[in-house]
């Protein structure tokens, strides 16, 4: 096995490990810290890919991905955070215990659904396919079974991390365009949830979204 | 043979007359970051020497299970000690030294314990004893999935072929297989040996306690051998994992040289993880009773994503 093969290897482990870590952790400031590690893992696969088959333009991209998820995104995240603690736990709807066995069995259905695609290009990006998926997974779990907004926007930057890892190791990267569109769109969606949540705090004092059965106009 | 006998004999030795040693170390290094003086890091072995000179005592109606847990504790992990290559690969129980019955080895002393915690029939010994049972209950099936990723590379799960193969192929240790199996190893290795986050070794307050609920009736002989005994697990599950995971600095062969190389490198490895954990510990409160069983669960799934990984990616 070649040093990229297993440097890939490697950021792929941390890329996941990294999100078995949000869902294990309830303190959104630490969920954050893992968050940034995940950008992090995610710029270091793209630039291995880049490296790998000679494509310079995935550093810019690299850098930019980089940039936004291990920085920026994190750090916003981290400002609409307060210092009051019920809403910096982020109130499982499933216990934690529980929902660490179901990412178990997320990541053994995401092995056996890539296999196909696996199989349809021996690469070692291929085979690291599993683990964007896993990853996508594990965000849509956290996405559904927390109450709190802020856990939800960590849980929806999971997801897109994994679809954009998914997107580097099928086809080393979309289009520059594309990346930067997607990243625009993700900003915008975390900044107005961010707004979503400060509104929510003022008028009803807690961010818990279960909350909000019905509308007004 | 006689070599291989002599590696086992003096990785036994090492681990008896370090064990305290290391904690003294730990305990000072604790002291030292809180801004307290600190008993010393021959502390341990001072209060060890105490303990034996006093006459034993045993609680009105307790039983065989009382008396042998002690001895069972020490004499668990001198066999363990003698099983795993912290010093050579070529140690003198060579197939026996099997990765499973060494975690069955460390198990076993514990339930010897637990046992002997429902023996003095108090309340904090059969809470304290439920809660060390509940903990293993626990870990174990963390501990064995961990070991089922590191030994499917390997094809064996015999200790010293593994890390053999390791400190072949130095590259290996840097797969996602083998470094979430070590994060994996290392969460079960802390509530093993009653450590922070899971149990506070210094508590004084009987109903966080753990592994000090059940020891709370042993004094004199008894006492020195429990407290020799839990050293030396914690000492021997270091060595474990550092054997495992970072193997540097084991010999392979049976030189003179080589060996006493390894043996300092070895007091070197384990003070520097002891250290870890003891820097760790001054920043870290421990975790609510009903939050363990979450931290065990994040161990297994760790260790179960070293499984596929092991499978999958490599």
């Amino acid at each position: 096995m070649s040093a990229d093969a297993q440097l890939l290897d490697l950021a792929a482990g941390a890329f996941l490990l990294a999100a078995v870590a949000i869902l294990w952790r309830r303190d959104v400031r630490a969920q954050t810290a893992w968050l940034s590690l995940q950008g992090a893992a995610l710029a270091a696969i793209a630039v291995i890919l880049g490296a790998d088959q000679a494509h310079p333009e995935l550093y810019a991209v690299a850098a930019a991905v980089g940039l936004l998820r291990a920085v920026v995104l994190p750090a916003l995240v981290r400002r609409a955070v307060t210092a009051r603690a019920e809403d910096r736990e982020s109130a499982p709807l499933i216990n934690v215990g529980a929902s660490l066995l179901a990412a178990v069995a997320l990541v053994l259905l995401a092995y056996a659904v890539a296999q196909p695609l696996v199989r349809l290009e021996a690469t070692t990006a291929a085979r690291a396919l599993p683990v964007g998926l896993a990853v996508v997974l594990i965000g849509l779990l956290i996405l559904v079974t927390r109450r709190k907004a802020l856990s939800q926007i960590v849980g929806f930057l999971l997801l897109d991390n994994g679809i954009t890892a998914i997107a580097f190791l099928a086809a080393a990267g979309v289009p520059i365009l594309v990346e930067f569109g997607v990243s625009f769109d993700l900003l915008l969606a975390v900044l107005v949830l961010r707004v979503l949540t400060a509104r929510m705090r003022a008028v009803f004092g807690g961010s818990d979204l279960d909350e909000m059965r019905e509308l007004h106009d | 043979m006689i070599a291989a006998l002599l590696v086992s004999l003096i990785q036994v030795l090492i681990v008896l007359l370090g064990a305290p040693l290391l904690v003294g170390a730990m305990r000072q290094l604790r002291a030292v970051m809180e801004g307290r003086v600190g008993g010393g890091v021959l502390q341990p072995w001072r209060d060890l020497l105490k303990l034996l000179r006093k006459a034993p005592q045993r609680p009105e109606g307790t039983g065989a299970a009382f008396r042998l847990a002690p001895l069972l504790g020490v004499a668990c992990c001198a066999v363990a000690a003698a099983a795993i290559p912290l010093i050579s690969t070529r140690t003198g129980l060579d197939a026996a030294a099997d990765l499973i019955a060494v975690v069955a080895l460390l198990t076993l002393s514990t339930a010897a314990l637990a046992l002997a915690g429902l023996d003095t029939a108090t309340a904090f010994g059969g809470m304290g004893a439920s809660r060390e049972m509940t903990i293993t209950a626990l870990a174990e099936p963390a501990i064995l999935t961990a070991v089922f990723a590191l030994a499917a590379k390997v094809g064996s799960t015999n200790l010293p072929a593994i890390v053999a193969t390791t400190l072949g192929h130095g590259a290996r240790l840097a797969s996602p297989a083998t470094l979430l199996a070590a994060v994996a190893l290392g969460v079960v290795v802390l509530a093993e040996t009653g450590r922070l986050p899971v149990d506070n070794p210094a508590t004084h307050l009987e109903l966080t306690m753990v592994h000090e609920a059940v020891v709370l009736e042993y004094s004199g002989p008894d006492l020195a051998l429990i407290e020799l005994g839990a050293a030396m697990r914690l000492t021997v599950l270091l060595g474990l994992w550092s054997s495992l995971f970072a193997p540097w600095g084991v010999a392979t062969s049976a030189g003179p040289t080589r060996l006493l190389l390894a043996l300092a490198v070895f007091a070197g490895k384990t003070l520097a993880l002891g250290a870890l954990i003891a820097a760790a510990e001054v920043f870290m409160a421990k975790l609510r009773l009903f939050r363990v069983p979450e931290l065990l669960a994040g161990s297994f799934l760790l260790a179960v994503l070293a499984v596929t990984a092991s499978f999958f990616l490599a």
